[in-house]
């Protein structure tokens, strides 16, 4: 079951130059939030603000409450890499461990974290593949292929089982399928929709047809600051700012 | 194309020069003796060969590690001034006179002891490994996609443990090119050696004693006046460059193999 997301006044800086103005926002459990704005936003910011996934980026650093379930992100003590073990991430390209196999990928973040129970490994490696839709493409060759050799939204999809395998709470995705053919990209979507019976999924997308197909909920970004968040449908039929009534009609963006 | 054939015209050329003029003494007394004093016939490199061994390894053990170490800081830490001055110390480090490292060594590890040694042997030419795998290491490391460290990070993977078992791995192939790069132009030195393993007549096993090298071997045979000695120092050569060509292609095989195997 997944938890739900409570930020409290988040701010997030790259060096001096403020990119996530004081954001409130709360996602709810087991529902796909998703985060839409023009290029240089901060959606993308947001989202890596819930895992501290920002921080790793030299110079960056960010502010604020954020609790996910019962967990503090930024309290005093919590561990970043804790953190990131309970929030799971899909990024833009898909990128796999590329000298490792299927199987070595989507156990590596159980192995790398001294999980050591073989059984239990194959049975988690199995259940993540079946979660993501990709068990039946490559059964037959776990150990045979490598990450890398698979198809780009196959990729994509191995990715997703590799984030599902450390069993997390939230799954975070940022534009997962803007580097995917339609086909794929379907897939994903459909994914997402599967998912969200198990996760909390908060998804970045730039493609508003996307938001609508997949998320309950839709926040608008825009310079930094959270303009506008309310259910999917309101946002797109009856938005109450103007501004995201013209970037969803293709006026700016 | 033209380039690439000429890259291969003084490798072939002294490859078949040395099986020409080698060849002839090799046999299994010149594998298994020791040498002869001077004047009498026979005689062998088997206690060169096996020094040459002892200093390899003393060098790797001191080389391998300092140098994949401090290329890891470079590449993963060393963003700032202090990593600045390692890599410029590496560079020049790099550049310095292989027999000046011999004098060093020298200085630092046989005055102390009083007397030569494999192990001053295995550190002058582990000093001279250190720069040459610690840039190929960082120039390796820098060429991971920083995706493939955010796919890490993301999974809760601690950050050593992304370096080790993530980065590294992904970067292994060219690493180990380095270090064998490393190794084989050590392998094949003599300056550095002259005043620190300083050669020997008869077996050693110990490292703390002075030891026989193939380099060192060829080196005063070539000079010495005696025919016999001449055609020995041929095959020593031979042997030497046969064994560097043979430890290379044995670590290439084994671990190309052993890439996709065992998961994470």
């Amino acid at each position: 079951m997944g938890v739900g997301i409570e930020v409290h006044g988040l701010n997030a800086w790259y060096g001096k130059s403020l990119a996530l103005k004081s954001i409130d926002m709360s996602m709810a459990a087991d529902h796909v939030t998703a985060v839409i704005g023009p290029s240089g936003c901060g959606k993308s910011t947001f989202v890596r603000c819930l895992n501290r996934m920002h921080e790793t980026i030299p110079e960056a650093h960010a502010e604020g409450s954020v609790k996910v379930g019962e967990m503090d992100v930024y309290g005093v003590g919590s561990d970043p890499v804790e953190v990131r073990r309970r929030i799971g991430m899909v990024f833009q390209k898909p990128n796999p461990f590329p000298t490792m196999s299927i199987y070595g990928n989507v156990a590596a973040g159980l192995k790398l974290n001294g999980f050591r129970n073989r059984k239990q490994m194959d049975e988690l490696v199995e259940r993540s593949l079946k979660l993501a839709a990709l068990w039946e493409e490559v059964k037959d060759n776990l150990h045979k292929k490598s990450g890398a050799s698979l198809s780009g939204g196959q990729q994509q999809r191995l990715c997703i089982a590799r984030a599902l395998a450390v069993e997390p709470e939230v799954l975070l995705m940022d534009e997962p399928a803007s580097a995917l053919d339609p086909i794929s990209t379907s897939k994903i979507e459909e994914l997402i929709f599967q998912l969200k019976q198990h996760y909390t999924v908060v998804i970045v997308t730039h493609n508003m047809q996307q938001a609508a197909r997949v998320a309950e909920f839709t926040g608008f970004f825009l310079m930094g600051s959270l303009i506008e968040y309310d259910k999917t449908e309101k946002i797109f039929t009856t938005p109450a700012d103007k501004r995201t009534e013209d970037y969803i009609t293709g006026r700016f963006g | 194309m033209l380039a690439a054939i000429f890259v291969l015209v003084p490798l072939l050329a002294i490859f078949v020069y040395l099986v020409i003029k080698g060849l002839g003494s090799i046999n299994i007394a010149f594998l298994t003796n020791t040498p002869k004093p001077p004047g009498e016939v026979g005689g062998g490199m088997a206690n060169a060969i096996v020094g040459t061994g002892l200093i390899l390894a003393v060098a790797s053990v001191i080389g391998l590690p300092l140098g994949i170490g401090s290329g890891i800081y470079l590449a993963e830490y060393g963003r700032n001034r202090f990593g600045d001055l390692i890599r410029f110390t590496a560079d020049v480090l790099n550049g310095v006179p292989s027999i000046v490292i011999g004098i060093a060594a020298y200085s630092l590890v046989v005055v102390p002891q009083k007397h030569f040694s494999a192990f001053s042997g295995g550190i002058a030419l582990g000093i001279m490994m250190i720069p040459t795998i610690a840039r190929a290491t960082e120039e390796m490391l820098l060429m991971v996609p920083n995706v493939v460290r955010e796919a890490a990070y993301g999974l809760g993977i601690p950050k050593w443990r992304t370096t080790l078992s993530i980065s590294l791995r992904t970067a292994s192939a060219g690493v180990i090119t380095g270090c064998m790069l490393a190794f084989a132009r050590v392998a094949g030195e003599t300056a550095p050696l002259l005043f620190t393993a300083f050669g020997n007549q008869f077996w050693n096993l110990k490292l703390n004693q002075p030891t026989a090298a193939l380099s060192l071997q060829v080196f005063s045979y070539a000079i010495s006046p005696y025919d016999d000695w001449h055609k020995q120092a041929w095959a020593g050569a031979l042997i030497l460059i046969v064994l560097i060509v043979g430890a290379v292609a044995a670590v290439r095989i084994t671990t190309s193999r052993g890439m996709l195997k065992g998961g994470a």
